[in-house]
């Protein structure tokens, strides 16, 4: 069961129709109890950082960081990855949840932002979530912020400078691009995650 | 490194994927969601559907041709034809599509622009600017060209440089600029105008219309300063293959995705 975060930050329905194509059951909540119970946990979204506020607001930052001391999987997409670091530019005083140490900031401005489009994803090291999908590989990316390369990241994007294209830390996993919107690369990704 | 886009496009009408030439004389070229899964196998980097009665006659639903396509389909999808308003564009997102496109209704009021952009996302609005050449006096070497709408028909009196700077300001997301004079022909892009808008605004500009040889493309993206390029007819009928595209593309130093 795939457990998707909705806290009204954009569109899920491509998300669980990517996962119920891999053959997998799929629930919508935003019910904080249903997620401290869930094993699969994603977080999709897209837009603006300042939307997880609403994360924090429904009881859900909570709901997810007990999911996950606990030994649930989780997956951040886009912002939802961008959560996972300690804050962003985009939205001062708004607090991700501080897994990873660092700051999401925007691209600067000698590159064309937002970065939309297929670019490369190449793997660092192993990661469980890159498991089996070629190095590099074409993915989807639709921002204007990115996290920095850190400790955790698996999975690197040239765009002016490298960023964080995936991390990957304990049963935490994020990607910045859209995996449901990323061919064959982003369903192997998705695969993997659902059958930790 | 960010790769150019090759998009295919399906001209939709009542469930039906046609074509015509410069937006009339339609004749079928098959089922959305068939041509839809066969292009992003084949190499397609993003889907368009366009439902093109959508502006003069009575629109049936969009939806279920949506849902079809959406199902098997895991690159971007970008839907429009008659989308005039935040509802008409959450039935669609709703059904599984990932961007929509707006032409008239944006034209009519740009408001609903910034609207859709709130609700669903900058990244999700793809301002359609459908423009034809203005004939210039001997002398004058200024690129004037007209933003038309309703499929085609409407002259709207607008400066097409200065509506894409609008546009962006309002929260578009990207701008598909089709050439009117092109499209259809298989002449080649409008790449002069391409260029104009590409250097106005810092969104992404997909070119479309007139797409007939690889030379276009190459063309498109080099002079034009695209940063991706739709076509319809000349994939549908299999003219063009979109990996032996790609692949010249590459040989011709173009970043492309490739092999997908």
């Amino acid at each position: 069961m795939i457990t998707l975060v909705d806290y009204r930050a954009g569109n899920l329905a491509s998300v669980r129709k990517a996962f119920e194509h891999l053959g997998c059951e799929t629930a919508i909540t935003e019910d904080p109890d249903v997620v401290r119970r869930a094993r699969h946990v994603v977080l999709p979204g897209v837009g603006h950082f300042a939307a997880t506020e609403q994360l924090t607001k429904a009881g859900l930052r909570d709901a997810v960081a007990e999911a996950v001391s606990q030994g649930a999987n989780f997956l951040g997409i886009c912002v939802g990855m961008q959560w996972m670091f300690r804050d962003s530019t985009e939205a001062p005083g708004v607090d991700g949840l501080g897994l990873i140490e660092g700051t999401v900031e925007r691209f600067p401005p000698d590159a064309k932002v937002p970065h939309v489009g297929w670019n490369t994803l190449e793997s660092r090291g192993q990661s469980r979530i890159l498991h089996n999908v070629p190095s590099p590989s074409f993915v989807y990316y639709t921002h204007s912020y990115r996290a920095p390369v850190v400790t955790e990241t698996v999975g690197v994007t040239e765009y002016g400078m490298p960023f964080s294209g995936v991390v990957e830390k304990a049963n935490c996993f994020g990607v910045q691009f859209h995996p449901e919107k990323s061919g064959p690369a982003g369903l192997k990704i998705l695969e993997n995650f659902a059958k930790l | 490194m960010l790769t150019k886009r090759i998009i295919a496009c399906l001209d939709c009408h009542a469930g039906r994927v046609v074509k015509g030439v410069q937006f009339v004389n339609l004749c079928d070229a098959g089922d959305p969601a068939e041509l839809a899964r066969m292009h992003a196998e084949n190499g397609a980097d993003e889907i368009v559907l366009l439902d093109i009665t959508a502006t003069h006659e009575a629109r049936k639903t969009l939806v279920d041709t949506v849902l079809r396509t959406a199902r098997e389909l895991f690159v971007p999808f970008t839907v429009g034809g008659g989308i005039r308003s935040l509802d008409d564009a959450s039935a669609v997102f709703d059904a599984g599509c990932d961007k929509i496109t707006i032409n008239s209704a944006a034209v009519a009021n740009s408001q609903v622009i910034t609207a859709i952009a709130k609700r669903f996302g900058s990244q999700a609005v793809v301002l359609a600017i459908d423009a034809k050449r203005k004939s210039v006096e001997a002398g004058n070497s200024k690129l004037e060209a007209e933003v038309y709408v309703s499929g085609g028909r409407k002259p709207t009196g607008l400066d097409a440089i200065e509506w894409a700077k609008e546009v962006e300001s309002r929260g578009a997301g990207e701008i598909m600029l089709t050439s009117m004079d092109r499209d259809g022909t298989r002449a080649g892009f409008d790449c002069e105008l391409t260029s104009a808008i590409a250097g106005t605004v810092s969104i992404p500009v997909i070119a479309s219309g007139g797409a007939g040889s690889v030379q276009h493309f190459v063309e498109v993206f080099r002079e034009g300063h695209a940063d991706a390029a739709l076509a319809a007819s000349v994939f549908h009928f299999g003219i063009e293959s979109i990996g032996e595209l790609k692949q010249q593309l590459q040989n011709e130093g173009i970043p492309m995705r490739w092999p997908i």
